[in-house]
C-alpha cells in the first residue's frame, strides 16, 4: 500500500468566512511527489474547490511559491517525503493579502518592480546598423547571479521588514535593479539610485539575511542590497567633496 | 451553495490581511539574532560613553580616576559593562561576516572570495587588539 501523508492546507473563502481555517487531506507520499504534486492529487481527486497557483512544475515559473510548515518554499522543488510521517502544513505566502485560499496578491510587486527600471536604460541607443552590443563572459558573470531571479516572492515572504513596512521596495527588486546596474550594456544607475535611495529603497533594509536563505536561485539580494549601500554611500561622498562631478 | 457571506460581492472580494504579531522575532532563531544584533547598538553607544567617561577621568587627573573605577565598582555597572562586552563582540562579528556581501573585490579575472574579506577583517581586528593590549598593559 502507497505511504501516504496528511497535508493541512489553509483555506481561505471569503464569501464563506472571514478568518482563514485548515482543511486536512490525505495524499499519498510517493518518494518523487513534491508538494505541488500533493497540491494537484487533492484538487484533481479530492477537493476541486482548492485554489492555488501554478505553472511550469520545474522551479522557472516562480509561481508556486507558498509557506511550507512555516517556511516560504517553491512546492514543485519540496518534496513531500522530507516532511514525513506529517502532517505537512501549506498555507499562502506570508507578508501579502490573501484572495483566496494559497493565492495570493503581488500587485504590490508589480508596482514597484516597475519603479526600479528593470530594462537596459541607454541615453542614447545605437542604430540597429551598428550592429549589437557585445560583452564579455566577464561582464556577464558581472551580473549574471541577479539575473536568475524568477520573482517568486519567497523572500518577501520571509523578510520582516517588507511584512512590518510594505512600503519597503523589498528583495527582489532591489536585487533585480543591481542586475540591469551591473550591466555593462546599461547606463540607467543614476536613474535607479534615485529611486532606491530613497527611505523605502535600500535603507529600509537592516539585512536579517533571510531573502537570500530562501531563494531557489541563489540570488543573494541581500548581497545585492549592501552593495548597493556602499554604491550609494560613495556616490554620496563623492557628490558631497566634487559637487559637480569629477 | 455554501452561505453567501454578507456585503460579499464577485467585484469586491474582501482580502485576507493577516496581522503580523507583536512576537514576530521569537518565530524564528534567525529573526532573534537580529533584533539581538539591533538592541546590541544601545550596548556600544554605550561602550563608546564608557570610553569617554575613562578618557575624561584621565585627563582630570589621579582623583577623578579613581572615583571612577569606585563608581564603576558597582554591581549594577559591572552588569551592564560585562553585557555590553559580550554583545559588542556579538555585533563585531556580525558586521564581520556581512563585510563580504557588502564588498566585491576584483582580483585579475575573478573575485576574491568571501571567506578572504571577512577574515582580513577578523585578522585586523585581533591585531588592533594586540596593540592597544600592548598599549595598556606593557606599555
Amino acid at each position: 500500500m502507497t505511504k501516504q501523508i496528511k497535508l493541512q492546507v489553509a483555506r481561505y473563502r471569503p464569501e464563506q468566512e472571514s478568518e482563514p481555517a485548515f482543511d486536512e487531506y490525505e495524499v499519498p507520499c510517493h518518494s518523487d511527489w513534491v508538494v505541488l504534486d500533493g497540491l494537484n492529487h487533492v484538487k484533481d481527486q479530492i477537493d476541486g474547490t482548492l485554489s492555488y497557483r501554478w505553472s511550469c512544475r520545474m522551479g522557472i515559473c516562480g509561481s508556486c511559491g507558498m509557506t511550507v510548515n512555516g517556511e516560504p518554499k517553491l512546492t514543485c522543488a519540496t518534496f513531500l517525503d522530507d516532511y514525513a510521517p506529517g502532517p505537512v502544513r501549506v498555507e499562502p505566502l506570508r507578508n501579502f493579502p490573501v484572495i483566496r485560499d494559497l493565492v495570493v496578491d503581488l500587485g504590490d510587486f508589480m508596482q514597484k518592480l516597475v519603479r526600479v527600471k528593470p530594462w537596459i536604460v541607454r541615453s542614447v541607443e545605437k542604430p540597429l546598423a551598428a550592429g549589437e552590443y557585445l560583452q564579455s563572459p566577464e561582464e556577464m558573470d558581472e551580473y549574471k547571479q541577479f539575473s536568475m531571479c524568477i520573482n517568486c516572492m519567497l523572500c518577501y515572504s520571509a523578510c520582516p521588514i517588507y511584512g512590518l513596512d510594505p512600503k519597503f521596495i523589498g528583495p527582489a527588486a532591489i536585487a533585480l535593479a543591481q542586475r540591469y546596474n551591473l550591466d555593462s550594456r546599461d547606463e540607467g544607475a543614476a536613474e535607479r539610485l534615485e529611486i532606491l535611495s530613497e527611505h523605502e529603497g535600500i535603507w529600509g533594509c537592516t539585512f536579517v539575511g533571510e531573502c537570500t536563505k530562501v531563494c531557489p536561485k541563489n540570488v543573494n539580494p541581500a548581497g545585492a542590497i549592501q552593495r548597493y549601500k556602499l554604491n550609494a554611500a560613495l556616490e554620496s561622498v563623492k557628490s558631497f567633496f566634487l559637487p559637480r562631478g569629477a | 451553495m455554501a452561505h453567501i457571506a454578507e456585503h460579499y460581492t464577485a467585484y469586491h472580494p474582501r482580502w485576507l490581511r493577516p496581522h503580523i504579531s507583536t512576537y514576530w522575532w521569537l518565530r524564528k532563531r534567525s529573526y532573534f539574532a537580529f533584533i539581538l544584533r539591533e538592541v546590541s547598538s544601545v550596548f556600544v553607544a554605550w561602550s563608546v560613553v564608557y570610553l569617554l567617561l575613562i578618557v575624561y577621568a584621565v585627563g582630570q587627573g589621579a582623583v577623578q580616576y579613581q572615583e571612577l573605577l569606585e563608581w564603576s565598582r558597582q554591581p549594577w555597572v559591572v552588569i551592564v559593562n560585562v553585557s555590553s562586552l559580550l554583545l559588542v563582540g556579538f555585533h563585531a562579528v556580525t558586521w564581520f561576516n556581512l563585510a563580504p556581501q557588502a564588498l566585491v573585490v576584483r582580483f585579475g579575472h575573478t573575485h576574491l572570495p568571501g571567506s578572504f574579506i571577512s577574515l582580513s577583517n577578523y585578522a585586523a581586528w585581533v591585531a588592533v587588539s594586540a596593540i592597544v593590549a600592548w598599549i595598556v598593559i606593557g606599555g
